[in-house]
C-alpha cells in the first residue's frame, strides 16, 4: 500500500513519535511511503538544532536517518518552517538569518505537495493536531 | 479522478497560525482544482463569528481569508450546528455561507470524503 504521512506535532509529542513508528513499520512491513509532510508544529521535527538529552529518544536524528536510509521524499512546508524558525540556507541567505537548521535529506517546499501526495498515495495518515 | 479531501477546522482564529493554516490546506486544494470540503467544528466555529475586530490583537483579518474559499472553488463548507450552539453564535449571523449540520449529518459527511485531515 502506498502512504502519504502528515505530521502536525512538535517533536516531543507522543504523536510524532508514533508517526516515526508508524512510517519504519511501514516500510518494514514492505509498503510505500511517497511522501513525508511535516506541516504546522511537524517543522520541528525537521530541524537540525534539537538537541535531545543523551538518555532520551533523539527524535529528529532518528527521522533524518530513516529518511536518508529509505530515500523518502521529506518535505517540510516552507510557510509554516519560516514562521517557526526553520531555515535552510537559502531561506537563510534571503532573509539574512545567521544561520540555517534544515539540511538534506528534507526540503522546503508549498502545499500543493501535501495535495500531491494525497492523490497519489491511497491513504493519507496524518499525525497530531488538536 | 482526484481523490475528495475534507478539512476538518478546530482551531478559534486568534489561538495562534493553527485556523490560518488550515484554511490554507483548502486554499491551495482549491488553487489545484481538487474536491475540498471544509468543516468547522468545535471552536473552529469562532472564526465564522461576526464583527471580529482582529487589529486589537495586532492580527491580520482571517474573515477575509475565508471569503476567498468559494473563489478558489471550495464551495462545499459546513459548520457544526452542535459546536455553534454550544457557543452561543447563531446560523444566520455568519460572516461566511456555510451549511450547518446535526450530528448524525457529520458522520454521514466525513463517510463521503476519501481523505479527512483534522486540524
Amino acid at each position: 500500500m502506498k502512504f502519504a504521512i502528515a505530521l502536525f506535532s512538535p517533536p516531543h509529542a507522543p504523536s510524532s513519535r508514533r508517526a516515526l513508528r508508524f512510517a519504519q513499520a511501514a516500510i518494514a512491513g514492505g509498503h510505500q511511503i511517497v511522501r513525508l509532510f511535516f506541516y504546522q508544529e511537524g517543522v520541528h521535527s525537521a530541524s537540525s538544532n534539537v538537541v535531545s538529552p543523551q538518555d532520551e529518544l533523539d527524535l529528529t536524528g532518528e527521522w533524518r536517518d530513516f529518511v536518508h536510509a529509505q530515500q523518502l521524499d521529506g518535505v517540510v512546508c516552507i510557510a509554516a518552517a519560516l514562521r517557526r524558525g526553520v531555515l535552510n540556507e537559502q531561506e537563510a541567505q534571503r532573509y539574512a538569518r545567521a544561520a540555517a537548521n534544515l539540511e538534506a535529506p528534507w526540503e522546503l517546499s508549498g502545499l500543493g505537495q501535501l495535495h500531491e501526495a494525497a492523490q497519489l498515495a491511497d491513504r493519507l495518515i496524518c499525525f497530531g493536531g488538536p | 479522478m482526484s481523490k475528495s479531501l475534507l478539512i476538518i477546522s478546530r482551531q478559534a482564529p486568534w489561538s495562534g497560525p493553527g485556523a490560518r493554516e488550515a484554511l490554507d490546506i483548502a486554499l491551495a486544494g482549491g488553487a489545484f482544482d481538487l474536491p475540498i470540503g471544509m468543516l468547522f467544528l468545535d471552536d473552529g466555529v469562532f472564526q465564522l463569528a461576526p464583527a471580529q475586530q482582529p487589529g486589537a490583537l495586532q492580527q491580520k483579518d482571517l474573515s477575509a481569508n475565508l471569503q476567498a474559499l468559494p473563489l478558489f472553488g471550495v464551495e462545499s463548507l459546513y459548520v457544526s450546528a452542535r459546536s455553534l450552539q454550544e457557543r452561543g453564535l447563531h446560523e444566520q449571523r455568519l460572516s461566511l455561507a456555510v451549511e450547518p449540520l446535526d450530528d448524525a449529518a457529520l458522520t454521514t459527511l466525513v463517510a463521503r470524503y476519501d481523505q479527512v485531515i483534522t486540524l
